[in-house]
């Protein structure tokens, strides 16, 4: 890192705050243990031996939404399920991300025509960062999903937004 | 016991309760009850010594306002299957029964007189699994089961309109603000 690389002892690093942030927030997303239907099935399965997410760092299922980072949808949401999940969300402390796994949480997926119970899409009630398709996904895809929303993360800004960001409160 | 020896059975104690009789070759034999007499012949199906019905399966709501007369399909060579008896009434309820002890089963049906108010007596005072199932058939398929403890609706949110399963049920196009078009 240029001129200060050199110039101190061993041990120390220089970078960046917006990369050490952001090193810590993608390294540690701790998702909510909050499961819907058979897509639930398919997080478990990556959170177990054979997949095991804590390879990065999301592999620590919280039981409360005040510790979680992560918000994974897992199965079909329902008009009753909606308002539980709204209030789940907002217990949920910044910076939070939300996951839509599989075709029901996407939008509406088998259901959509004649689900008459079903919410046509997690995100007309919460604001989603990343959509992962797939009846139910496999494991791997989910973990992708995670690498994907990883990969968001490392392009967030901590103290200087980019131009035209709207600062949170 | 067979059907036809359930049948009998039920014929005798309870003289004109059996409105119609469908036993073999029919795939799913079963008997018709009239709708006043329904209480009695489950009691005496429950408590009577050689029918035994110590389980209700389940109770299962019909709504047969869309129905079109269809033939079931038989296999060259075999017996040709009765023709399907045509709706009495446009809601009817449909009541499994298991014996374990004895080992078999029956299937009762129950027409609900009132098309625009469908209503069963409950039969939460002798199968006490009726309860939990009645909720069920009231809260998709709006029939009525009189006499229930606490008919409340079980699957859909407390304050949804109307009964999902009905033929005539309108989509919501909304809920709690959430847009469903």
């Amino acid at each position: 890192m240029g001129i200060l690389e050199n110039s101190l002892e061993e041990n120390v690093l220089t970078t960046s705050v917006d990369r050490l942030a952001n090193w810590a927030r993608r390294s540690s997303v701790w998702p909510m243990t909050f499961g819907l239907a058979c897509c639930a099935i398919e997080m478990m399965a990556v959170g177990c031996a054979h997949h095991d997410l804590d390879r990065f760092g999301a592999g620590a299922f919280r039981a409360t939404p005040r510790q979680c980072d992560l918000m994974i949808i897992a199965g079909t949401v329902t008009y009753k399920m909606a308002e539980s999940i709204q209030r789940l969300w907002e217990q949920m402390p910044d910076p939070k991300y939300a996951l839509a796994m599989g075709a029901c949480a996407t939008g509406g997926g088998p259901y959509y025509k004649y689900g008459y119970h079903v919410v046509k899409g997690v995100d007309r009630i919460i604001p989603v960062d990343i959509y992962l398709p797939g009846c139910p996904p496999r494991p791997e895809a989910l973990m992708d999903a995670i690498m994907a929303l990883q990969a968001k993360i490392d392009r967030d800004r901590v103290i200087r937004k980019r131009p035209g960001q709207v600062l949170e409160a | 016991m067979n059907f036809d020896e359930i049948a009998d059975r039920i014929e005798e104690l309870h003289q004109g309760a059996v409105q119609a009789r469908v036993g073999e070759p029919a795939k799913d034999p079963y008997l018709r009850i009239s709708s006043e007499s329904l209480v009695e012949v489950m009691r005496t199906l429950h408590a009577d010594r050689d029918l035994a019905f110590e389980l209700l399966i389940s109770v299962t709501g019909m709504d047969w306002s869309t129905w079109t007369p269809k033939m079931p399909r038989v296999k060259k060579g075999d017996e040709p299957l009765p023709e399907p008896e045509s709706p009495v009434s446009r809601y009817e309820v449909v009541y499994h029964l298991l014996s374990v002890s004895q080992n078999h089963r029956l299937v009762i049906k129950v027409a609900c007189a009132d098309d625009e108010r469908p209503a069963q007596p409950t039969l939460t005072g002798i199968y006490p699994a009726a309860d939990w199932l009645e909720r069920e058939t009231w809260d998709l398929m709006g029939i009525d089961f009189q006499g229930h403890p606490d008919l409340r609706r079980i699957l859909c949110a407390e304050d949804w309109v109307g009964h999902p399963l009905r033929k005539d049920y309108e989509f919501p196009t909304e809920y709690h603000g959430i847009s469903a078009e």
